[in-house]
C-alpha cells in the first residue's frame, strides 16, 4: 500500500462535528441490513417452521393440528421415492462434476502456461453468467427427439436416443450448471499445490497414478470436499433443471415444494415441512464444511 | 532418475484435449442457441437458411419487453438498496465487536447457501400470513415485494465481495485520516469508500446478474400483476421449443457476457492499482 496523502485530496478543515453517541454508528451500519434480514429471512423461516408443525392447507386453515404430521408424511413410499431421486441426482451430479472438473482445474492450474491461467479460468466460467433457464432450454434443443444429438446420430445411421424428460437429461443439465463452480474451487486449491512435491514424487520413482493418489489428492482434499459439498447442496435444491429437462417422471424435493404452493396440489404445511428439511440439511452440510474444511478453499 | 525435465505432468498428456472437450461442453448450448436463432426453419434441427425473423419477432413482442422492463426495475432497485445496505453491513461487521456477531454474520450469508426454493416459500408464507394481513392490505404482492425479497440475496453477495476487499485493505488508512482530524463520516466517505468502490461495483454486477436470472423467488413473490423476464421465459419454454426464445437468449447472453467482462475489467484495474 503506497502513499496515504493522495487519498485525501480535498480534506476540509478539521472541524469537529457534533459528536454522535457511541452506539449510533454501529446501529446505522448494521441496523438496516439486520432489519432487512430479520424481516425477510429470519421471520419467514420461523413462520414456515411454525406452519410446518401446524398442518394447514393455508395459514389459518388448520386441518389436523397434530404436531409432526407433515414431517411424517415424507415417510410415505411415494415421497421417499422423491427424496431418493433428489439424492440420486445430487450425488450423481457431484460425481460427474468431480470427474469432469478435476482434470480441467488440474490442467489450468498445473499444466497451462502461467499467464494464460486467469484467462482460461474466466473463459471456462463465462457461461455461468447466462440465464439458468436459457441454459436448460438450450439442452432441450440439444437433447429432444428431433434435436442436435439425435439428428447427428440418425445422420450416421445410428438409432436415436431417448434422452429428454428422463434422468440422463437432468444429470447433464445439472452437471453443466455446476461444473464451473467445481472448477473454480478445485482451481483455487490446485493453484496452491506445491509443484515441487509432484516433481519430487516423480524423481523418487512414483508412477503418475501413485503421484496423483498419494500427493495431489491428499494435498487438495479440502478443495475437493468444499467443491463436492457446494455442488451437492446446490443440486439438491435445484428446481429448474429437473422441471425443464426431467419431465413428469423426475419429481424432486424442490419440484414437490413448488407444487405445494404454485402447482396443482396445494398444501402449504407439507411444503413448509419439506423446505425446513432442505434448510436443515444444507445448514448441517455447511456447518460440517466450516468445521472440517479449508476456509480458503471454500471461498 | 533420467533427467530433471521429466516433469510429472508430461506423463498425463490427456488432460489438455480433455479440457478442450470440456470447453466445448460449456459453450455447446450457447452455440446451438445462436445457430438456431438465425435458422429459417423454426423446428428442424438442420440448417434451412439465414434469417433475422426471430430477432424482429422478439423485439416486437410486447409481453417480452414488458417482462424485461419489470426485471430491470427489480434488479436496479434491489441492487441499489443492496449496495448501500450491504456495504454498510460489511464495514460494520469488520469494525465492531458485539455480542451475537457470529450469529449476525452467519445469518447474513445464509441466502448464499439456502436453496432458492426454500427462501421463495418462506418469503411467500411470511407475506401472505403476516405482512399483508398486518399492514391492512398496504403491502401487496407486486414488484415491490419482489424487490424486497431480492435485496436479501443481493446484499449477501455485495457484502461477501466487499468483506473480501476489506480484509486485504490497510487498516491504518482510516486511522490516519482520523488522526489528521477527519470525522468518522469524512473518513468513511473520503478514504474508505473510494478504496472499496471496485469491490462494491463488482458485487453489484454479480447481484444484478443474479437478480435478472432469478425465477423462483420472483414467481413466489410476484402475485398477479408483475411478471419478470425469467417468469415469462419459463411459461413459454415449458411448452416446447420456441425460435424467438433463441433470439432472446443470444441477446441476453451477449448482455451478460458484457457484464462479466466489465466486472473482470473492474477487478483487474483495481488489482493493478493496488500493485502499483
Amino acid at each position: 500500500m503506497a502513499g496515504n496523502s493522495p487519498l485525501l485530496p480535498c480534506r476540509t478543515e478539521p472541524t469537529k462535528l457534533a459528536t454522535f453517541p457511541k452506539w449510533l454508528e454501529p446501529l446505522v451500519m448494521l441496523g438496516p441490513a439486520g432489519l432487512w434480514l430479520g424481516l425477510l429471512l429470519v421471520a419467514p423461516t420461523l413462520i414456515i417452521f411454525q406452519l410446518s408443525l401446524v398442518p394447514g392447507i393455508r395459514p389459518g386453515q388448520v386441518v389436523n393440528p397434530s404436531g409432526l404430521d407433515n414431517y411424517l408424511l415424507i415417510f410415505q413410499p411415494i415421497y421417499l421415492q422423491v427424496v431418493g431421486r433428489s439424492l440420486f441426482f445430487a450425488i450423481g451430479t457431484t460425481i460427474l462434476c468431480l470427474l469432469m472438473g478435476f482434470p480441467v482445474a488440474y490442467w489450468i492450474a498445473v499444466m497451462a502456461p502461467k499467464r494464460w491461467q486467469n484467462l482460461l479460468l474466466m473463459g471456462f466460467v463465462l457461461p455461468l453468467w447466462t440465464s439458468s433457464l436459457l441454459r436448460s432450454y438450450a439442452w432441450i434443443t440439444i437433447l429432444r427427439p428431433t434435436g442436435v444429438v439425435n439428428s447427428l446420430l440418425t445422420s450416421v445411421g445410428l438409432p436415436p436416443l431417448d434422452l429428454l424428460n428422463r434422468e440422463p437429461a437432468v444429470l447433464i443439465g445439472m452437471s453443466y450448471s455446476l461444473l464451473p463452480y467445481m472448477v473454480l474451487i478445485l482451481y483455487a486449491s490446485l493453484e496452491k499445490l506445491d509443484k515441487r512435491l509432484l516433481e519430487a514424487a516423480a524423481d523418487l520413482g512414483a508412477s503418475p497414478s501413485q503421484t496423483f493418489w498419494k500427493v495431489t489428492v491428499p494435498q487438495t482434499l479440502p478443495g475437493i470436499a468444499a467443491g463436492s459439498l457446494l455442488v451437492l447442496i446446490t443440486s439438491l435444491g435445484d428446481f429448474v433443471n429437473p422441471e425443464l429437462l426431467g419431465g413428469a417422471s423426475s419429481m424432486t424435493v424442490a419440484r414437490l415444494v413448488y407444487n405445494q404452493f404454485l402447482g396443482a396440489t396445494q398444501n402449504w404445511g407439507f411444503g413448509s415441512a419439506l423446505s425446513m428439511i432442505l434448510i436443515l440439511v444444507v445448514s448441517i452440510a455447511i456447518a460440517l464444511l466450516i468445521k472440517y474444511g479449508d476456509k480458503n478453499a471454500s471461498l | 532418475m533420467t533427467s530433471s525435465t521429466a516433469k510429472p505432468h508430461r506423463s498425463l498428456p490427456w488432460q489438455a484435449p480433455f479440457t478442450l472437450l470440456m470447453f466445448g461442453f460449456m459453450y455447446l448450448p450457447i452455440l446451438v442457441l445462436a445457430f438456431y436463432s438465425f435458422n429459417k426453419s423454426p423446428y428442424s434441427a438442420g440448417w434451412k437458411g439465414f434469417t433475422w425473423t426471430w430477432y424482429g419477432k422478439f423485439f416486437r413482442d410486447s409481453a417480452i419487453l414488458a417482462a424485461l422492463r419489470d426485471s430491470l426495475i427489480v434488479a436496479v432497485f434491489a441492487v441499489t438498496i443492496a449496495a448501500v445496505v450491504g456495504t454498510l453491513m460489511a464495514v460494520g461487521l469488520a469494525r465492531y465487536q458485539f455480542p451475537g456477531k457470529g450469529l449476525y454474520r452467519g445469518i447474513s450469508y445464509l441466502p448464499l447457501i439456502i436453496p432458492d426454493i426454500a427462501i421463495a416459500v418462506a418469503t411467500l408464507v411470511f407475506l401472505a400470513a403476516v405482512a399483508i394481513p398486518l399492514s391492512g392490505g398496504l403491502v401487496q404482492l407486486s414488484l415491490g415485494t419482489i424487490i424486497a425479497a431480492h435485496v436479501v440475496f443481493c446484499l449477501a453477495y455485495v457484502a461477501l465481495v466487499v468483506s473480501t476487499r476489506l480484509a486485504n485493505l490497510n487498516p491504518h488508512l482510516e486511522e490516519a485520516a482520523l488522526d489528521l482530524g477527519a470525522t468518522p463520516t469524512q473518513a468513511f466517505i473520503q478514504v474508505l469508500l473510494p478504496e472499496l468502490m471496485p469491490a462494491i461495483l463488482s458485487g453489484c454486477l454479480l447481484a444484478f446478474v443474479l437478480s435478472m436470472d432469478d425465477f423462483l423467488i420472483a414467481s413466489f413473490t410476484a402475485g398477479g400483476g408483475a411478471k419478470t423476464l425469467p417468469m415469462e421465459i419459463f411459461s413459454r419454454i415449458r411448452t416446447g421449443v420456441k425460435p424467438d426464445i433463441n433470439a432472446l437468449s443470444v441477446v441476453l447472453i451477449l448482455a451478460s457476457g458484457l457484464a462479466f467482462i466489465a466486472a473482470e475489467y473492474i477487478r483487474y484495474r483495481s488489482e493493478q492499482k493496488r500493485l502499483r
